[in-house]
């Protein structure tokens, strides 16, 4: 109970002078003016009291603060403690499970590659999609468009921003995957396949990484580009030599939050991407591929007994795919500080 | 001598006219009616309070006003014969003719070295031999070899403030340009870095027509051939509010205006009455 | 002075005008070029948008073939149901589906284990049921079929009698389906081809607009034609109600106490404690929503399945207010932090304590952002579905949520759902589903923003 003890003192001195006539006015309910009653000097002591009001409150949003800090401790004992039930269980070693090539627990087989694969296509695709449009669009807007251009623009990307991933599933499932086997051929493309799914989370990406990558590009200063234009440079140079390269680790950081939330994307994998136990390791895009968060979804979605070899096995999934997107975040946000400490 | 660097040398007196300048923010009047001819390799100082448009004047010379939404010039700039202004006219051509230095030093987050040929590099020089040359004559030119020379590599930030603002006007002389224009390039630096600013520009002033915008009585007095006073003028609206924009008052020697000004508010701004 | 030190050569080079406006046209052109390619990035996503939206419109009109056991014309006028009273409901149920009864009395009525359905007493199963006299000790196969319609009258209301006539007597069934964009543009095809092939069997053919009252007011149904999204809407509304009552005071409470009483503090260790939990929040937003669905799981679900009934709305509630805390303290902590201190200063003034300070002045003037940060949070909760999945809302469910014990489904878990079903007339039930998920989106985000603009103009008044 530091955070108690501390409390009072870090009061502001200057206030215990204004409540003088502290006896009569509990200070819980008191902001604070006391009129003068007199000429005659107002006695009163002006020493330290307890506030209990204040000493609650504080312990209180202490916990409030804390909380975070517990979830965080309970995901990480949850995930390892169930991870380390499905390694010991006798059914699947740590390098089975890390090199194995194939996930069919039926078979008790339990190798993450092929899930991996799976979500590495599916983001590979995504991030095509939403790389170059997702920083083009953000070069526009900042650079580009006017203020009220950029006012009937930006919504765009907000509704994109604000619908539901399920939403983006059945439009990967009942639009895209149409029109990809009308472009590419009924026969190649099959109706559940990793192209369509990695396109339309694409999309759904597009917004963070444009969100992010404006904030970056407008964070550099104006005075570079005065620098470049007043150097004779067109628009493009001065955009493509001087604020994109300033501006670099801000994009760098959008593009690695962009992975991650690829990688942990999980309703339009598993409508559209495929299911069922997966042994292959392909990286064709137009045939099907179950993801680790798509193969979650699938088998938590029934009556999953706990203590059950499957129950534990989306634990070790889910620490594998935790580890690997706390990862990618941490990494954006070293490269994000980096950016910071160029104009400061 | 080729026939396009001929065209290159005009036969006037004046390297800038300026013709009845207006400027505008949207539909606010910044600038009003300025009018005055920029000597050939000469440095021309523009004086005047806080809000009298002389910065804007300035960047108007070289067009940087259109990188500001909703400005708009009317009148005649005259380089080269030309009306900048006129509707064939490419800005990306004038800047780099008319090059700029600003008053907050602005090197770009890369080394010494490509911030010096980053210009070069835009006009197309590729060559090595070419761009080492070029570097090490703008640098030279602009004093900062000696310092620097060892270290091109560094990055233009890791500088002081006063090398940076030298580290800029190394990077406009490397373009070559015929005219520099200064924003108060000394407004950010020591009395030391100052001086050294301000010496460069006596030595850049045989090669290169100046026009240098300063707050500093005492730097226009030092340095200027030529002085332009500015200042403001009101008109009261409605709801206690008025309208402002800067005039040209004067524009003359440099010893005329700071010892006889022909107008009495020229004086008072001198005399530090007001300002 | 070396400024005129440079070779001929070089200077020829920078000083050549010709060779300058050749290079220049090229420049611009370029420049044009990336230009439209940037455009391009925001029309892409532009028309992106629109497909989305034409994708759901197009799947969610259009016309259907749909074919009844018993054609509703012979049970009421006109086909209406919605004229016919309670007790004519219950005996049409009699006259045709005696013997599924009891059926209906489980999946209306009961909410417990199934596998005891039958063998234990009523009162034991049905609590506040009005149960008909002298029945409270018998088991429901104990049951006249004269007793179990009694049952039936006396607890289901209008509207799901209704829904359970439809679905058991009437039983539609969608033969084809067809999308918008076909019925508008090819309808004689259409018409063509229900004549060869429907025409015969007595099916009718008609454009059906799957978004409609029924569609929201009635239950779910293994049916299609007769499904409705009512127990998912009332189950979304629960879950982020309940959500949005757990994760609000904590958030703006950890927002304080980030902002007011640890930010930028002197005290190393206090400082520190900010710290840790300032990057702890920042990477819980950025670990994907199906962990939380884990961690709910096994904490939520199984380990205080005493205290919360297990998959259920309480369950859901809590695995999501962990997953939008962090929205909400970010939003609240920027929202805090754009206070003026001179505001804070003054209060301190007048000798408020650093409480009062923060519920009085602080608090209301921050309130705008807080509450946009909230509104995105339930934007977020109503959307996720991975969560849910992995804590088992139910897929398939028949009463409304009744407590925050009670199982439930979610919109998106309907969607989801219907979605992966193979059959068409299941993916057009899932397209309206999407509509009333976004039109609830939609609702919410007006609501925040005319919520923000009158806090804001009290604050400016």
């Amino acid at each position: 109970m530091v955070a108690h003890e501390s409390s009072s003192q870090k009061e502001p001195i200057f206030m215990a002078t204004t409540l003088g006539a502290g006896q009569e006015q509990p200070a819980a309910q008191n902001i604070g003016i006391t009129t003068a009653r007199g000429p005659e000097p107002r006695r009163g002591s002006l020493q330290k009291r307890p506030r209990p009001v204040d000493g609650l409150v504080r312990i209180l949003l202490f916990f409030c603060g804390i909380l975070s800090i517990f979830t965080t401790i309970a995901l990480i004992i949850v995930l390892l403690s169930e991870s380390i039930a499905f390694f010991t269980s006798g059914l699947v070693t740590l390098p089975e499970f890390i090199f194995g090539t194939r996930w069919q627990p039926v078979a008790g087989e339990f190798g993450i590659l092929p899930l991996l694969n799976a979500t590495i296509v599916t983001s590979f695709w995504a991030m095509v999609v939403a790389l170059p449009l997702g920083i083009g669009g953000a070069i526009y807007l900042s650079e580009y468009a006017k203020g009220s251009t950029r006012d009937k623009l930006k919504p765009i990307l907000e509704i994109l921003a604000g619908i539901p991933t399920v939403t983006y599933g059945f439009f990967a499932l009942t639009f895209m995957t149409p029109v990809l086997r009308v472009i590419l051929g009924e026969n190649n493309v099959s109706i559940y396949n990793m192209l369509s799914a990695g396109l339309v989370m694409g999309i759904m990406i597009l917004p963070t990484i444009a969100s992010m990558s404006e904030d970056a590009l407008r964070a550099v200063p104006n005075s570079l580009r005065e620098a470049s234009y007043g150097l004779g440079a067109t628009k493009f140079e001065t955009i493509s030599k001087v604020v994109v390269p300033a501006a670099l680790s801000g994009l760098i950081a959008s593009f690695i939050v962009g992975i991650a939330r690829a990688v942990g994307e999980t309703m339009i994998v598993a409508l559209a991407a495929g299911a069922g136990p997966v042994a292959n390791l392909t990286v064709n895009p137009l045939g099907s591929g179950e993801t680790v968060t798509g193969h979650i979804a699938r088998i938590s979605g029934g009556d999953l007994s706990y203590a059950s070899i499957d129950y534990q096995s989306l634990f070790a999934l889910g620490l594998a795919l935790f580890v690997f997107t706390l990862a990618l975040n941490f990494i954006s946000q070293w490269v994000t500080r980096r950016f910071r400490e160029v104009y400061q | 001598m080729s026939a396009a660097k001929a065209a290159r040398q005009t036969t006037g007196a004046y390297a800038i006219e300026l013709h009845n300048v207006n400027v505008f923010y949207g539909e606010k009047l910044a600038v009003k009616d300025v009018s005055l001819n920029i000597q050939r390799q000469k440095i021309t100082a523009f004086i005047g309070p806080s809000g009298c448009g002389k910065s804007t004047v300035l960047r108007s010379i070289n067009r940087m006003n259109d990188l500001i939404g909703g400005a708009r010039v009317t009148g005649e700039v005259v380089y080269n014969g030309e009306n900048l202004y006129a509707s064939n006219i490419d800005a990306v051509e004038v800047r780099r003719r008319i090059g700029m230095v600003f008053q907050k030093a602005n090197p770009f987050p890369k080394s010494i070295y490509d911030n010096v040929a980053y210009g070069p590099r835009l006009l197309g020089v590729r060559g090595k031999k070419q761009l080492d040359e070029i570097v090490e004559r703008s640098l030279k030119g602009s004093f900062l070899w000696d310092e620097v020379k060892n270290d091109l590599k560094k990055s233009g930030l890791a500088l002081s403030g006063g090398q940076q603002q030298r580290l800029c006007i190394a990077r406009t002389i490397a373009i070559e340009p015929d005219t520099i224009l200064m924003d108060e390039p000394c407004s950010a630096l020591d009395p030391i870095a100052t001086q050294a600013i301000e010496e460069l520009m006596r030595e850049l002033v045989k090669k290169y027509t100046i026009v240098i915008v300063t707050h500093n009585m005492q730097q226009a007095q030092r340095v200027a051939d030529m002085t332009a006073f500015f200042s403001i003028r009101k008109e009261a609206l409605e709801g206690g509010k008025d309208r402002r924009w800067g005039v040209l008052v004067e524009y003359a020697h440099t010893p005329q205006i700071f010892e006889s000004p022909q107008f009495e508010e020229t004086e008072r701004y001198i005399g530090g009455e007001f300002g | 002075m070396a400024v005129n030190t440079i070779s001929s050569e070089t200077q020829e080079y920078l000083r050549d005008e010709d060779a300058f406006k050749r290079n220049l046209r090229s420049r611009h052109f370029r420049g044009r070029l990336w230009r439209r390619f940037f455009q391009l990035a925001l029309v892409a996503a532009f028309l992106a948008l629109i497909a989305l939206f034409f994708n759901i419109l197009n799947s969610a009109l259009g016309y259907v073939v749909e074919d009844y056991a018993i054609n509703p014309i012979t049970l009421a006028a006109n086909g209406d149901l919605g004229a016919l009273p309670e007790e004519e409901l219950v005996m049409i149920l009699v006259e045709n589906r005696a013997n599924r009864l009891p059926v209906y009395v489980r999946d209306y009525l009961y909410a417990g284990d199934p596998a005891v359905f039958t063998t234990l007493p009523l009162s034991a199963l049905l609590s506040n049921t009005v149960l008909p006299a002298g029945t409270a000790d018998l088991t429901i196969r104990e049951l006249s079929v004269e007793q179990q319609a009694e049952l039936l009258l006396n607890n289901i209301g209008q509207p799901q009698l209704i829904a359970i006539v439809e679905e058991q007597v009437i039983e539609p069934t969608i033969l084809q389906t067809w999308s918008l964009t076909a019925s508008l543009f090819e309808r004689d095809q259409i018409e063509a081809e229900f004549q060869e092939n429907y025409a015969a069997q007595g099916a009718t053919l008609f454009f059906k607009s799957w978004i409609n009252l029924d569609f929201l007011t009635s239950p779910m149904s293994s049916n299609p034609a007769a499904a409705g999204a009512r127990t998912a809407i009332l189950g979304t509304l629960y879950v982020v109600i309940v959500t949005i009552f757990i994760a609000f005071p904590i958030g703006v409470g950890a927002a304080i106490y980030l902002e007011e009483y640890t930010s930028g503090s002197q005290n190393s260790r206090t400082a520190r404690i900010n710290r840790l939990i300032e990057t702890n929040i920042r990477n819980l937003a950025g670990v994907p929503s199906i962990i939380y669905g884990l961690l709910g799981l096994a904490i939520f679900v199984r380990a205080l399945s005493p205290v919360t009934g297990g998959r259920t709305i309480i369950s859901a509630a809590l695995t999501m207010a962990l997953l939008i805390l962090p929205v909400i303290i970010i939003n609240a902590q920027e929202a805090i932090r754009a206070v003026p201190s001179s505001l804070r200063e003054a209060s301190y003034g007048l000798g408020a304590t650093r409480w009062q300070t923060i519920y009085k002045v602080v608090l209301p003037s921050a309130l705008p952002g807080i509450l946009t940060g909230t509104i995105l949070g339930m934007s977020r909760a109503i959307g996720e579905t991975a969560p849910l999945i992995i804590i088992g809302a139910s897929t398939f469910i028949l009463f409304d949520p009744t407590g925050l014990q009670s199982k439930f489904t979610v919109l998106p878990i309907l969607i989801y759902n219907w979605t992966s079903r193979p059959q068409d007339e299941y993916r057009v039930a899932a397209a309206a589903g999407i509509i009333v998920l976004l039109i609830l989106l939609l609702i919410l985000n007006a609501t925040a923003i005319i919520l923000r603009q009158r806090a804001r103009r009290s604050l400016t008044a």
